[in-house]
């Protein structure tokens, strides 16, 4: 009984130590006051002027627009690329999922300064392009390793059985290979996607003139030092990916009830 | 079928061929070069940016972002371990939102989660707001190594708790129950079964944790009042400030080197080989 | 069932896929613009994009350093660029910048004569002076004691862990140069060394090494001192009566902020009428507002109200300017510069 108690109040310790900076983050961001030390009154100024901020709106879209677009290209491309690594052996196999490990592994500085340098010597302008094509490159390796357990999982009779009854290897692939490994593709993309929207460091090193994401901005206001709009726009970005998060729980809570 | 379907991976070896192999080469050929080369019709070999480096001076940046880095990760454990232990043995009800809010702070931005410590620690920031009410002297908590090390523990600690409550998870019972059947007091379980199993888990943690912080610039940045350099901070300074690239790559190359070290003593311990991705 | 959720997520992803790229389709013409962080009143992009229907992306950076390795890495094309004097000399030296027409900038004529002229621009060719101001110690009056009027003061063991220095390299330089006697331009190795010497002394005293986030620190009043250039401290004295700035005796770094069009611009002529447009009186008025550093214009100097002009951070006293040094271009030497510095923020603080 006591044993409980003690994991009972470690947990909340743990949980404490996790959400009070975030708690009290959300809580700023209502404040009157600019100044941090006290509480002047309940107000939603903070939030009305983030919305007039134009670099917080430019990278808004950006962030967005750059995570959508990376998600789902990298999704294709690292779904149709699980596919066929699934399909080699030995040691080619061993190879391929290396490198594609590489930008896992990788410090993301390090990431970050290998592709500045690459698209500087290549003469490719840094800008939006250059940022959208890094984090189709991060993301893809973290899409394919959610398929490939998935493809591992699949029955290869059921695909035979299909084929044997006259289907095609493409209808094949698109009725009986896809839908068996739909969840890890869903995964993947939504994966990519939070990837996308977080990352500071690798866009940080191949962004350009004028194209920044959220990060980026929140970076640059921090240097400058404690501001009540970072607060509203931490708590905004804090409901978003909660939410976010409370969708994929359920999702692969209803999947695991389901199997 | 098998045959057909292995062509559905070429885009992606071009694609990892341009966009990871050949940065990589890059980044290797600008640390083995040196600065007054221009072009490729004039390229000087040289090994004096990894010469440059074992200057005490940066060897010291180097040991103190691994001593840094390392006592983030011993807190992490210390503070993760029973967490994880704690999560692993509640019901399975409780498992997962217990689960779920353990890894929930790891989606946030992480610029964010370091900056909410900024309003924290700060002279004016809660808690010597707090000492200051209950009578205390205020102290200085925000630009210290405390605070760098504070930052990296709440940035990374779900990276602990989470392979180890894997690992734990994956335990049989039925192992404690008979050594329980067989007399065994609860530390010796512990020790015997428990911590040997949960061994693989506590590994990847430790790396998994260790890897990002050795590496972050934005913590001793924000955190740390610029006071201490850590390696990220000056691959950072000598690409951004000093436009130093072939300083700058050699060091980077000498971080993956750590790195995959690390990697490979990880992929000993760990069981099932899948480790570092397993976020989700 | 399950199969139309997919087909319905996808629908969704796409359409708003297609929103997204269409909003930022519209065919304008494209302005890029590189400044320091915090150093334009934002709303004047807005009247600008909307008067002349153009896009204007706007790109920040925080120390001239900075900037360089920005716009030299030749894979951006600016179209404008705001920095100091001493990095346009080397861009100019370097062909990185193009010639302006001043008959598309009429504005100009408002320049003070004093501003131009100057070493970094001899024949005022390459740039249009945007902001001036110097560097000192802004502190609370009634922690700090600044009757010494001296740079040492950033050196006082009675303020240890209270002192925010500045991570730019000339500056924090020019400080420990000018309390030595020397130049602040020194290419003098072993001056630079001595100068890094009492850097690395100062170092345990040292609360934080920022650019941009002294003011916000000082107005919270969570440091005693800090290094600071003259709009910074305008801006947080306005804010906090408690403060003041202090240019010491020994003298100190006089600099001017300017526009130039770097040689990567694709659209000249739009540019400069951007620098026609923030040498208008109406946009410097705007500007010393938000920015609180000393302006250039003759005319809007006519109309700053009273208080700012008896702040001596932003009406500089003759006497102090007398003492002052413009930094340059230190050529192949500012990779000493740049060696030394990383060798202070190398050192370990405690």
């Amino acid at each position: 009984m006591v044993k409980k108690y003690l994991s009972r109040i470690y947990m909340a310790i743990i949980f404490i130590f996790l959400y009070s900076p975030i708690i009290v983050l959300a809580i700023y961001s209502f404040n009157e006051s600019k100044s941090r030390g006290n509480w002047t009154g309940f107000s939603f100024k903070w939030y009305l002027e983030l919305f007039q901020d134009r670099d917080i709106k430019m990278a808004l879209y950006y962030t967005v627009s750059i995570a959508l677009i990376s998600a789902i290209i990298s999704t294709i491309l690292g779904t149709a690329a699980a596919i066929g690594i699934n399909s080699m052996k030995g040691k080619i196999k061993s190879i391929i999922l290396n490198i594609n490990y590489l930008p896992v592994v990788n410090p993301d500085i390090v990431t970050g300064i290998a592709l500045m340098i690459l698209y500087i010597s290549l003469n490719i302008k840094l800008g939006f392009n250059t940022m959208l094509i890094s984090h189709i490159i991060f993301n893809t390796p973290y899409v394919i390793l959610s398929i490939l357990p998935k493809l591992r999982q699949l029955d290869t009779h059921m695909t035979e059985a299909a084929m044997d009854l006259g289907a095609t290897p493409m209808y094949a692939l698109r009725k009986v290979i896809i839908p068996e490994i739909k969840p890890g593709i869903i995964t993947g993309f939504l994966m990519a996607f939070t990837l996308s929207i977080d990352d500071f460091i690798i866009s940080y090193f191949t962004k350009g003139e004028g194209v920044t994401n959220l990060s980026i901005v929140i970076y640059s206001m921090a240097r400058r030092g404690v501001r009540p709009t970072i607060n509203a726009l931490s708590t905004i970005m804090l409901t978003v990916v909660l939410l976010l998060m409370i969708i994929v729980n359920n999702r692969s809570n209803a999947i695991e009830k389901s199997k | 079928m098998k045959d057909r379907t292995k062509y559905f991976s070429y885009p992606y070896i071009v694609w990892m061929t341009i966009f990871i192999i050949l940065p990589s080469f890059l980044v290797l050929l600008y640390s083995i070069t040196s600065k007054e080369s221009n072009g490729i019709t004039t390229i000087n070999f040289t090994l004096e940016n990894y010469k440059l480096f074992f200057d005490p001076m940066y060897i010291n940046i180097l040991f103190d972002s691994m001593t840094l880095a390392a006592i983030s990760t011993l807190i992490c454990l210390i503070l993760g371990y029973p967490a994880a232990y704690i999560i692993s043995t509640s019901n399975i009800s409780k498992r997962n939102t217990l689960l779920f809010l353990c890894i929930l702070p790891m989606w946030m931005n992480m610029l964010l989660r370091t900056y909410a410590w900024m309003t924290i620690l700060g002279n004016n920031g809660l808690i010597n707001n707090f000492l200051e009410m209950i009578g205390f002297q205020k102290v200085n908590l925000l630009y210290t190594r405390g605070a760098t090390v504070m930052g990296m523990v709440y940035n990374f600690i779900p990276f602990m708790i989470l392979p180890i409550y894997t690992a734990l998870s994956k335990m049989d019972i039925g192992l404690i129950e008979a050594a329980d059947d067989l007399g065994a007091d609860k530390k010796t379980i512990f020790r015997k079964i428990i911590l040997p199993l949960s061994m693989p888990g506590v590994i990847s943690g430790i790396i998994m944790v260790f890897m990002p912080a050795v590496s972050t610039f934005i913590i001793p940045q924000l955190l740390g009042g610029n006071k201490n350099m850590m390696i990220g901070n000056l691959i950072e300074k000598l690409f951004i400030l000093n436009g130093d690239w072939n300083f700058g790559s050699a060091i980077s190359i000498i971080m993956m080197i750590i790195i995959l070290i690390s990697m490979s003593i990880m992929n000993k311990f760990d069981v099932d080989k899948e480790g570092g991705a397993r976020l989700w | 069932m399950k199969k139309r959720n997919l087909y319905s997520l996808l629908v969704v992803l796409a359409s708003i896929l297609i929103f997204v790229t269409a909003c930022g389709q519209e065919e304008k013409e494209v302005l890029n613009i590189l400044n320091y962080d915090i150093y334009i009143d934002k709303s004047l992009l807005n009247q600008f994009e909307i008067e002349n229907n153009v896009t204007i992306k706007y790109d920040t950076y925080s120390t001239p350093e900075e900037m360089y390795i920005k716009a030299k890495a030749g894979a951006s094309n600016y179209d404008l660029i705001i920095s100091s004097e001493y990095m346009i000399e080397r861009m100019i030296n370097e062909g990185m910048v193009n010639k302006l027409n001043f008959e598309n900038i009429p504005n100009y004529n408002f320049i003070g004569e004093e501003f131009k002229n100057q070493p970094y621009d001899p024949n005022n060719e390459y740039a249009v002076p945007y902001f001036w101001g110097t560097l000192g110690i802004l502190y609370n009056k009634n922690t700090v004691d600044v009757s010494s009027k001296s740079w040492e003061i950033l050196w006082d063991k009675n303020h240890d862990q209270r002192i925010i220095m500045m991570d730019s390299q000339r500056d924090s330089f020019a400080a420990a140069l000018r309390l030595l006697g020397y130049s602040l331009n020194t290419v003098n190795e072993q001056e630079l060394d001595e100068a890094k010497e009492l850097l690395l002394k100062q170092k345990p005293l040292v609360m934080a090494y920022i650019t941009d986030g002294a003011p916000d620190i000082m107005i919270n009043e969570e440091a005693d001192m800090a290094l600071v250039w003259s709009g910074e401290a305008v801006s947080a004295m306005e804010e906090n009566e408690n403060l003041d700035f202090v240019i010491p005796k020994e003298g100190s770094n006089i600099w001017i902020d300017a526009m130039f069009i770097p040689a990567t611009t694709k659209n000249q002529t739009l540019s400069e009428k951007f620098i026609d447009f923030l040498c208008s009186k109406e946009s410097t008025l705007r500007n010393i507002d938000e920015v609180w550093y000393s302006t250039v214009h003759t005319d809007a100097i006519k109309e700053v109200d009273e208080e700012l002009l008896n702040n001596e951070a932003f009406n500089i006293p003759a006497e102090d300017i007398n003492n002052m040094e413009m930094f340059r271009d230190p050529k192949e030497f500012i990779d000493l510069y740049s060696s030394r510095w990383t060798e202070v923020m190398a050192q370990e603080a405690n």
